[in-house]
C-alpha cells in the first residue's frame, strides 16, 4: 500500500473542506472495499478523509419516508424496524449481501460508491479501461461470466456489485450531496452512470463531493416488496442477477403499480422501466411477469460466457413477481 | 515399476503375516473422543504460527511476481525501491545468493520441494506468477510498499497455456506415483463394443486451488555460515530439512526446521520458492527475516490440483457385470516436478470386469507446478468413475448401491493381490439404512418441494493405505513414570498431538494424563510427510518400534530381584504403569518400580519404523460409501445440498471425534469441489484471475448441510494398530454423489465440475 495522508473530519462540512479541492483524495467511511482496494494497489489515494461515524442517524419520518444517514452502516439499515417494515426490499437486499461482519462495519454512503468486482479490473498486471483509459479491457474476450448484458460498452462491461443500491433504485430512493459548491440531491438512479467511452467516472459525482444522506420516499406499496439474489454459493458472494420488486395490485387483481430492479447486470444499478411499464395495468398473472421480464430484457447482450444471465434475470423477475402476488416462497 | 521393485514384491507375498498388533482390538485411551490437547492453546490465542515468531533484528520480506508466464526478465530497476523508506536490500537474480536447484518430491521421497527449478539464479520466468524479486524492509508495510517499486521489464516467449488445444501433444509418463501409466486386460475397446450396455463419457474437472485459513509463511535465520534455522508452515520438516541441506549445501543436521502448528496444509505445505528465497534474503542481509504470502500470492506461486479431461467407458451385461472397464484422460503438469494427478487409481482397484484400459496422459503446461491437494487423483477420479457407474445404473434400471455390490471383486484386478481389508459392500449397506436410501425415488425429477426439485446420489470413496517409509520415534519413561513420546511430526489441525498420546498412553500401559508427545521440530527423530493419509500410521509404527527396544531395556534392567526376572519381549505386555507377563497376570513391576532398583532416572529407545512391506504383499485401501441430497431450484437451477451421510470402511478409529471431523472437514471440500471452487485460468496469460477467496468460492456455512458421518471400526488386521489414515477419503465420492443427485433430482447430467447454475439451466431442462 502507497503512504497517503490522513484526516478525520468532524462533521460533512468539515470533510468537504478537508478533502478541499485534492484531485486524489478519498473519503473512508468502512473502508471494507476502499481498503483492499488500496491493499490490492487499484486504488492509490495521496489522501484519505475518514468520515466514519458522521451521519450516521436513520430517520423515520411520519410521512412514510426514510433517511438514512450516509455513515449509517448496513447492519443498522437492515435491522431498522420502520426499514423491515415500510421497505421490506431493502432490508433483505442488504442482508444478501456481503457477511456479517463486512456489513457491521460497512456503511450506506461506502455501500453506493463500492467498485466493480471485475476480475481484471483487480489484478493490476491486466488491461482495464477502468484503470488506465485506453489500455484495453481484458474482461470482454476473457472470463466474463460475472460481467454484464445491459448497458455494457466495447470499453467497459463491469457490473455494479451493490445489492443495497438495487432496492434503492426501485424506490427512487434520493442522494443527498454536500461539496464544494454547496448541496444538492440527485435520484440515486441517476448517480451511477453507463461505461461509455469513459468507464473510470462512474458516478455523477463532482470533485469533492460527499454523500451525506439518501433519502427514501414514502411508498405505501413498497411494504410488499422483495428481493432475491442468485450467486453462486449460499452466502458471501456477489449477484450473478438479483431483483427487487415491488408490487400494488387493484381490488381485482391488475397491477396499479410496480417496481422493478435488477442487480448483477449492468455497470449500475438497472430500473427495469420497460418491465413496470408492462406491468402497470395489467392483469397480475404469469403472462403478463413474463411479457415485463422479455421487455426489460430485450436489450440484453451476452458475452462468451454469461449468456445466461439473459434468461436468469427474466426467470427471477417473474419468480420475485409471483411470489409477491401469490406469496410463493423461494 | 523396476526389476528390483518386482522382486521385491515377489518376495515379500511368500513371506509370513506378521501375527497381528496385541492392541488391535484393546480399549483404553484408544478410541475414545478425547478433545484436542492443543485446543485451549489455539483457542486462547497462545498457540504460536510460523508468522509470529518473535525475533530480535526480524526484517520483513515482500515478493514482486511475474506477469507474464514464459520468457526472460530483460531489464530490471530496483533503485527507487532501495530508495524506499525502510528497505534494507532489494533480491533479484542479479545478487541472489548461490542456491542448486532442489530434489523434487516426487521423484526424491525424501524431498518436501514441489519443483526443481532452480530459484531466482537467472533471468528465466517459467510461469505467470513466479517471484523476481524480493524486498527486505524494516517492516511489511515497507517491504509491500517498495515491492510495488520495482521495475520489471520481460522478453516474452510462446507459452503453452491451453490445455484441450494441447491435447493431442499428450504423452503417457514413465509412472504415475511408481504404478505404471497403463494398465491393460484383454482387448477392453472391442469388449465395450460388444457390450449390450454402454456408457462411454468424457468428465472435465478444473484447476482447484488451495485455501488453508494459515497463510504460507517461513522465518529464516542463519546462525554462522553454515548453520540455518527455519520456521516453516510446513507438512514435512523432516523433508524440508533434507532439501534445504541440498539446496544451501549444508549437513543436515545444520538444518533444524519448527512447524509446531501449522493451520491446515492439505498437500500444498511442502517447500515452495517462498521458503528458499526467505532462507536466501536472510543470507544477504544477515538477519533473520520472514516472509508471510499474501491470500494472491498462494493462489499464484504455490500450486494445487490441475485440471483433467477424463474418459470412463463401461461396457456391461444386462446383470450389471462388466465386460469393459476403460478410464483414461490427461492431466496439465509441469516439467519440473511429476505430479500427473493419479485419477486413474480408483479404476484399477474398485470394480470387476472382465477387461480394462486404464491409462493416463499428461499435457505440459507453462505453469506454477501443480501438487497434492486432499486426495489428489482419488478426488477427481471418482467423480469421473462414479458418475460413470451412476449413468450405468440409470441405464441398467439397477439400484446404484445394488450395482456396486455386483462388481465387488474377489482379489484386487489389476495388482492380483489379496485386499488386506475390504467391507465396501457393508459400508453401502449400513450408509443405505441410515440414510433412508431404499425410500428414494430412483425417477428422475419425481421429487420437488415448491420451486425446489429434490434428488438423491451415491458414490464410492475410495483412498489407498499408506505408510510411508523412513520415520522414527524415541520414547522416554522417567522414574516418576512420566514418558515422553517424540517425532519430528506435523500437527495441522487434525489432531496428531492427541491420536499420538492416546496410541502411547496404551502401548505403555500409562493413563494419558501421564504421557506428553512432542513434535514440530526436525531434530526430533525423523517423520515422513504427513501427506497420503499416512501420518498415524508411519509414526505409530516407529513408535511400536521403539518401545519394543525399550521393553527389552527395561527387561535387562529388572535383573534377579524382579518379578519379571528372565522375561522375554514376547513374554509381557504394558498395563498399569508398567510391565505384566502376559501369561500370570499377577507377575509384573512398575516403571517405576525398575527404574529405581536400577537406580536410573529414566529409560529412553529410539527406533525406525519397519518397512512398510504389507503395503507390497497386500492391496490397501480404505471405502466408504457417500449418500447426499440436492435441491435443485427450477428458477435459477441453484443447487444446495440439504443431506449428507458418509459411511466409511477405514479400519480401526483411533479418536471418534478427530475422526469424525476428518470425514466431515473433507466432505465440506469435496462440497466446493463439486459445486463452486474453480481457479480461473486465464489462457492468453497463464494468470490465475481470481486469486481471493471472494472470488474464489469456497463452501460458507450455508453451503453446508448438517453431515452425518459413521464408520465400520472394523481392523485391518494387517495394519499397525488394525488402522488407516483418514485424512483423504472424505473427499472422494464427494463430487460424483452431488452429480448423481443432480441427476435424480432434475435429468440433467452435468459431467464437468463446477456444477454451477448456469451449466444447470444450460439445457434449459425445466422447459
Amino acid at each position: 500500500m502507497k503512504p497517503f495522508a490522513y484526516a478525520r473530519a468532524s462533521g460533512p462540512a468539515d470533510a468537504v473542506r478537508l478533502m478541499g479541492s485534492q484531485p486524489n483524495g478519498k473519503y473512508l467511511a468502512g473502508g471494507t472495499n476502499l481498503v483492499d482496494l488500496m491493499r490490492e494497489n487499484i486504488e492509490r489515494p495521496d489522501s484519505v478523509v475518514d468520515v466514519k461515524r458522521l451521519s450516521v442517524q436513520i430517520d423515520a419520518r411520519a410521512d412514510g419516508s426514510i433517511v438514512l444517514g450516509a455513515g449509517a452502516t448496513n447492519t443498522a439499515v437492515a435491522t431498522h424496524r420502520a426499514v423491515r417494515e415500510r421497505f421490506p426490499v431493502l432490508a433483505q437486499a442488504i442482508l444478501n449481501g456481503a457477511s456479517a461482519q463486512i456489513r457491521n462495519l460497512a456503511t450506506v454512503g461506502g455501500n453506493i460508491m463500492q467498485r466493480t468486482r471485475c476480475y481484471y479490473f483487480y489484478d493490476d498486471a491486466a488491461r482495464c479501461n477502468k484503470r488506465r483509459q485506453g489500455a484495453g479491457c481484458d474482461a470482454i474476450e476473457g472470463f466474463n461470466r460475472i460481467h454484464a448484458i445491459l448497458g455494457a460498452s466495447p470499453q467497459c462491461v463491469a457490473t455494479h456489485p451493490s445489492d443495497m443500491c438495487v432496492a434503492l433504485v426501485a424506490l427512487d430512493a434520493r442522494v443527498h450531496l454536500e461539496g464544494p459548491q454547496g448541496t444538492r440531491t440527485l435520484l440515486l438512479r441517476d448517480l451511477h452512470r453507463l461505461p461509455g467511452d469513459t468507464p473510470a467516472v462512474e458516478t455523477e459525482l463532482q470533485a469533492g463531493e460527499l454523500i451525506t444522506a439518501v433519502e427514501v420516499p414514502a411508498l405505501a406499496f413498497a411494504n410488499r416488496s422483495t428481493y432475491r439474489k442468485v450467486r453462486d454459493r449460499a452466502s458471501y458472494a456477489f449477484a450473478l442477477v438479483s431483483v427487487a420488486a415491488a408490487v400494488d395490485l387493484d381490488a381485482d387483481g391488475s397491477i396499479r403499480d410496480a417496481r422493478v430492479a435488477l442487480g448483477g447486470v449492468a455497470h449500475k444499478p438497472w430500473r427495469g422501466a420497460a418491465a413496470e411499464q408492462v406491468l402497470r395495468g395489467s392483469t397480475a398473472d404469469g403472462a403478463t411477469f413474463r411479457r415485463a421480464a422479455d421487455a426489460e430484457l430485450q436489450r440484453a447482450v451476452g458475452l462468451s460466457h454469461n449468456g445466461f444471465k439473459v434468461d436468469l434475470a427474466k426467470r427471477v423477475i417473474v419468480a420475485a413477481l409471483h411470489s409477491l402476488v401469490d406469496g410463493s416462497q423461494p | 515399476m523396476s526389476f528390483m521393485q518386482k522382486a521385491m514384491e515377489t518376495v515379500v507375498k511368500l513371506l509370513p503375516d506378521k501375527a497381528p498388533d496385541l492392541l488391535i482390538g484393546a480399549t483404553g485411551a484408544i478410541g475414545k473422543p478425547l478433545a484436542r490437547v492443543d485446543g485451549p492453546q489455539k483457542v486462547s490465542g497462545t498457540a504460536r504460527f510460523t508468522a509470529e515468531v518473535p525475533l530480535d533484528r526480524l526484517a520483513f520480506a515482500a515478493l514482486v511476481c511475474s506477469t507474464i508466464a514464459k520468457g526472460r526478465i530483460a531489464h530490471l530497476d530496483t533503485g527507487a525501491a532501495e530508495r524506499a523508506p525502510g528497505v534494507v536490500a532489494v533480491m533479484t537474480f542479479q545478487n541472489a545468493p548461490t542456491m542448486t536447484p532442489p530434489p523434487q518430491q516426487f521423484t526424491d521421497r525424501r524431498s518436501a520441494s514441489t519443483s526443481n527449478l532452480s530459484v531466482m539464479q537467472d533471468a528465466r520466468v517459467y510461469w505467470n506468477g513466479q517471484p523476481v524479486a524480493v524486498v527486505i524492509a524494516e517492516s511489511q508495510e515497507q517491504a509491500d510498499e517498495a515491492a510495488l517499486l520495482v521495475i520489471v521489464v520481460y522478453r516474452e516467449e510462446k507459452a503453452a497455456l491451453a490445455f484441450e488445444t494441447l491435447l493431442t501433444d499428450a504423452k503417457a509418463p514413465d509412472n504415475i506415483l511408481g504404478e505404471p501409466a497403463e494398465e491393460r486386460r484383454g482387448d477392453a475397446e472391442t469388449a465395450l463394443r460388444k457390450s449390450p450396455v454402454r456408457i462411454d463419457e468424457i468428465y472435465r474437472t478444473p484447476r482447484y486451488n488451495h485455501g488453508a485459513i494459515e497463510l504460507h509463511a517461513s522465518t529464516a535465520w542463519w546462525e554462522g555460515d553454515d548453520k540455518l534455522v527455519l520456521h516453516d508452515a510446513s507438512q514435512a520438516i523432516s523433508d524440508t530439512r533434507y532439501t534445504l541441506a541440498k539446496t544451501f549445501d549444508l549437513q543436515e543436521e545444520d538444518v533444524r526446521v519448527l512447524a509446531p502448528f501449522v493451520g491446515g496444509a492439505f498437500g500444498n505445505k511442502g517447500v515452495w520458492s517462498h521458503t528458499l528465497l526467505c532462507i536466501a534474503a536472510a543470507r544477504l542481509v544477515d538477519r533473520p527475516v520472514r516472509l508471510v504470502l499474501s491470500r494472491e500470492q498462494v493462489f499464484r506461486i504455490t500450486g494445487g490440483r490441475t485440471l483433467s479431461r477424463q474418459r470412463v467407458a463401461l461396457g456391461a451385461n444386462a446383470d450389471g457385470t462388466l465386460g469393459a472397464l476403460i478410464h483414461t484422460g490427461e492431466t496439465g503438469v509441469v516439467s519440473h516436478n511429476a505430479f500427473p494427478e493419479q485419477f486413474s487409481f480408483p479404476a484399477r482397484h474398485l470394480y470387476a470386469a472382465k477387461t480394462w484400459l486404464i491409462q493416463q496422459k499428461v499435457v505440459g503446461l507453462d505453469m506454477v507446478a501443480n501438487t497434492a491437494m486432499r486426495a489428489p487423483g482419488e478426488s477427481i477420479g471418482t467423480f469421473a468413475l462414479e458418475s460413470a457407474l451412476d449413468e450405468l445404473a440409470v441405464a441398467l434400471r439397477i439400484d446404484p448401491v445394488d450395482l456396486r455390490a455386483r462388481l465387488e471383486p474377489p482379489k484386487d484386478p489389476t495388482k492380483d493381490t489379496p485386499f488386506s481389508m475390504r467391507n465396501l459392500v457393508e459400508a453401502y449397506r449400513r450408509g443405505a439404512e441410515r440414510f433412508g436410501w431404499a425410500e428414494r425415488n430412483p425417477a428422475p425429477g419425481a421429487q420437488r418441494d415448491g420451486e425446489w426439485r429434490i434428488g438423491q446420489g451415491v458414490a464410492t470413496a475410495t483412498y489407498p493405505y499408506y505408510r510411508m517409509p523412513g520415520g522414527a520415534a524415541r520414547i522416554r519413561i522417567a522414574a516418576d513414570g512420566r514418558a515422553t513420546v517424540q517425532a519430528a511430526a506435523h500437527e495441522m489441525g487434525m489432531g496428531t498431538a492427541t491420536v499420538q498420546a492416546q496410541h502411547a498412553a496404551d502401548r505403555l500401559g500409562l493413563p494419558i494424563e501421564l504421557v506428553t508427545f512432542e513434535y514440530g521440530d526436525s531434530d526430533l527423530p525423523r517423520s515422513p510427510v504427513a501427506g497420503g493419509s499416512s501420518q498415524t500410521a508411519s509414526i505409530i509404527a516407529a513408535v511400536i518400534a521403539a518401545n519394543d527396544v525399550l521393553v527389552k531395556q527395561l527387561l535387562e534392567l529388572c535383573g534377579k530381584d524382579s518379578p519379571l526376572a528372565g522375561a522375554t519381549l514376547d513374554d509381557v505386555h504394558a498395563r498399569d504403569g508398567g510391565l505384566f507377563m502376559r501369561a500370570d497376570r499377577e507377575r509384573g513391576e512398575t516403571y517405576t518400580s525398575i527404574l529405581r532398583r536400577a537406580g536410573k532416572d529414566h529409560v529412553e529407545a529410539v527406533a525406525d519404523a519397519p518397512a512398510p512391506l504389507e503395503m507390497m504383499k497386500y492391496s490397501m485401501h480404505s471405502f466408504g460409501a457417500q449418500f447426499c441430497e440436492v435441491r435443485v431450484s427450477d428458477v435459477s437451477g441453484e443447487i444446495r445440498v440439504s443431506r449428507w451421510l458418509g459411511s466409511f470402511d477405514t479400519g480401526r478409529i483411533l479418536n471418534s471425534r478427530t475422526a469424525a471431523s476428518q470425514f466431515r472437514g473433507g466432505i465440506v471440500m469435496g462440497i466446493g469441489m463439486a459445486l463452486s471452487e474453480e481457479a480461473l485460468f486465464d489462457e492468453r496469460t497463464g494468470r490465475i484471475v481470481n486469486p481471493s477467496l471472494a472470488e474464489y468460492h469456497l463452501p460458507v456455512h450455508l453451503d453446508i448441510p448438517p453431515i452425518d458421518v459413521m464408520w465400520l471400526d472394523l481392523p485391518d488386521p494387517h495394519a499397525p494398530l488394525g488402522l488407516h489414515g483418514i485424512g483423504e477419503i472424505g473427499i472422494t465420492g464427494v463430487a460424483a454423489a452431488i452429480a448423481n443427485a443432480v441427476y435424480n433430482a432434475t435429468g440433467r447430467r452435468i459431467r464437468q465440475l463446477p456444477i454451477t447454475l448456469d451449466k444447470v439451466l444450460a439445457e434449459d431442462f425445466l422447459g
